[in-house]
């Protein structure tokens, strides 16, 4: 489980994160929303390390993650499909992979793995990640994540973009992993996607986490989703 | 002497010259292409392995060729150590802000020649050449209706400058097989793409840079090394090797190792070339001046990408 308390955290000498706190728990799909600017992003980059606290605590399974250097973070087992993808653009789609392979040295099955769940890359091996269709690419995004072994992944509005097969072939694997137990913190701006996959949501404004609802709830009552977005 | 083995002859010393700069303007293209920084003190470095060849060789005493061979492996691992050292002290906790890096290198320049000048003095000194042996070059010409091979008087080489040629040529080779082959390469170039992406994947990403710092420097040290033979060890070195090696970097595309030696050997050779059939000073001038039409029509170099 991941646990987030008080946060304070920004860019610079610009705070944006005040006071942010939220659980993601194991098994279960945390949804996190708010309008474009609210700090979605920044509270998933706070968490991965790369932006200094200035107050609270961040754990995961009571191991506390913000005194960690970045680079130690995803070794504990957080897997992040950053907003935009962000792939390893000149390297190809097997050497992206080889990275997340070895972030937590995983055996060379969690590899077979993973290509079960996305076929298509198996077929693109060699190709220059920049060359994929942004399709592809979000797959390899994902791949890459779950290449750790994560306990937690991190989804930072990973069907973006994405035509609807696409959208249901993402959606299948992040229920898989939430089958299996992980802790998944998804950033998700689709209120139809919301409603039918979280099992809890998170609502952002201002940096600040304003509310929070169960899916259950928000399925009786979609008021909050409609009133925090402003659609 | 005819023209054709007079150019082969200006070649020869054009291909030496940019056997050398191409291997110091990859390390400082390397260190450009992975961290964005841009190493004023990277012409320091170049002398450094120059000085420190002359340190151990004299140390090594009688033995030659032991002195050059230990000067080969240790120069660069010293400079290189150094250089990681200046990078964990200094530019890592200026979080390598692209201008703050530029003074820092330049504080860097001044330190480590004003330290030379100090300790090793302001005299150019020698390192003999672990061998030497002059080779004469056949030429071939028609006489008689058939052709004739001879040897023009004049027109030779010798083994060291061909094994300098070699060693650039190898050394080369081994860091294209490193950055393209290797983990260590994978690492780098994952760290080059996008940095906080290869944070959020374990890289730890600071190792790297000191790692690419270092051997960034050690390749300006065997550049250093190499040539003292040629052309001795003097504290001031730097700063010409330097320049040369920006201009090589800036036509061949910053950050583009292809590139840095594809220019290093346009710039090397036709610098060999013009000066001996001209003046140096004119193949300067020609060098800047390519620079500049670079600069003008296509600013990301030969090879460089465009900024994304
Ligand atoms: N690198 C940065 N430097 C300074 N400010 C930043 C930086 N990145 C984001 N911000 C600011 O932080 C605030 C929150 O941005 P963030 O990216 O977290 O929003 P978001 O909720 O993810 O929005 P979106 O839905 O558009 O992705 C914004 O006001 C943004 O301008
Ligand atoms: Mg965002």
């Amino acid at each position: 489980m991941l646990r987030v308390e008080g946060i304070d955290a920004g860019y610079g000498r610009a705070q944006i994160l005040r006071g942010v706190s939220l659980e993601a728990p194991a098994g279960r799909i945390t949804c996190l929303m708010g309008r474009n600017g609210a700090g979605k992003t920044t509270t998933m980059k706070a968490i991965m390390g790369f932006l200094p606290l200035r107050a609270g605590r961040i754990t995961l399974d009571g191991e506390d993650l913000g005194h960690l250097p970045p680079h130690e973070v995803p070794r504990r087992g957080i897997g992040y499909v950053p907003q935009g993808r962000r792939l390893f653009a000149e390297l190809t789609v097997a050497q992206n992979l080889e990275i997340g392979m070895m972030t937590r040295r995983s055996p060379p099955e969690v590899l077979e793995r993973v290509l079960s769940l996305f076929p298509r890359l198996r077929e693109r091996m060699d190709q220059r990640a920049e060359t994929l269709s942004g399709g592809e690419q979000q797959m390899l995004a994902m791949a890459r994540a779950l290449c750790l072994r994560p306990r937690l992944l991190l989804l930072d509005e990973p069907t973006e973009g994405l035509q609807p097969s696409m959208i249901a072939l993402i959606r299948q694997v992040v229920e898989r992993m939430r089958d299996e137990g992980v802790a998944i913190l998804l950033v998700e701006q689709r209120i139809d996607a919301v409603l039918s996959i979280a099992d809890q949501v998170v609502f952002m404004e201002n940096g600040r986490v304003v509310d929070g609802a169960a899916g259950e709830a928000l399925r009786a009552d979609p008021g909050p989703l409609h009133r925090y977005l402003g659609v | 002497m005819d023209f054709g083995p007079y150019l082969l002859l200006a070649s020869l010393e054009g291909a030496v010259l940019a056997s050398v700069l191409a291997l110091m303007a990859s390390g400082l293209s390397l260190v450009f292409g992975v961290m964005r920084v841009v190493n004023v003190a990277h012409g320091e470095f170049y002398m450094l392995g120059a000085v420190l060849a002359w340190w151990v060789a004299s140390l090594a005493g009688g033995s030659v060729v032991l002195g050059f061979v230990l000067a080969l492996v240790l120069a660069p691992l010293i400079v290189g150590a150094i250089a990681a050292t200046a990078d964990i002290v200094v530019l890592r906790r200026l979080s390598y802000d692209p201008e703050r890096t530029i003074v820092a290198t330049i504080g860097l320049l001044y330190i480590i020649q004003q330290l030379t000048l100090m300790s090793y003095g302001p005299e150019a000194r020698p390192v003999v050449a672990p061998f030497n042996t002059r080779l004469a070059i056949p030429w071939f010409e028609f006489a008689d209706g058939g052709l004739r091979m001879y040897w023009p008087w004049g027109l030779s080489t010798t083994s060291y400058k061909l094994f300098v040629i070699f060693a650039a040529v190898a050394v080369l080779l081994g860091i294209r097989v490193m950055m393209t082959r290797s983990r260590a390469g994978l690492l780098m170039r994952a760290t080059q793409q996008d940095r906080e992406i290869a944070q959020a994947f374990g890289i730890p990403v600071e190792r790297v840079y000191a790692v690419v710092f270092g051997i960034g420097a050690g390749l300006a040290a065997l550049a250093g090394v190499l040539i003292v033979p040629i052309q001795q060890a003097h504290y001031l070195m730097g700063l010409d090797a330097l320049l040369l090696s920006f201009i090589v970097v800036i036509i061949g595309g910053l950050g583009s190792l292809a590139g840095t030696v594809i220019a290093a050997v346009l710039i090397g050779m036709s610098e060999g070339i013009i000066s001996v059939f001209f003046s140096p000073t004119l193949a300067k001038i020609i060098a800047t001046l390519l620079v500049a039409f670079v600069l003008v029509f296509r600013p990301q170099g030969l090879m460089g990408k465009r900024v994304r």
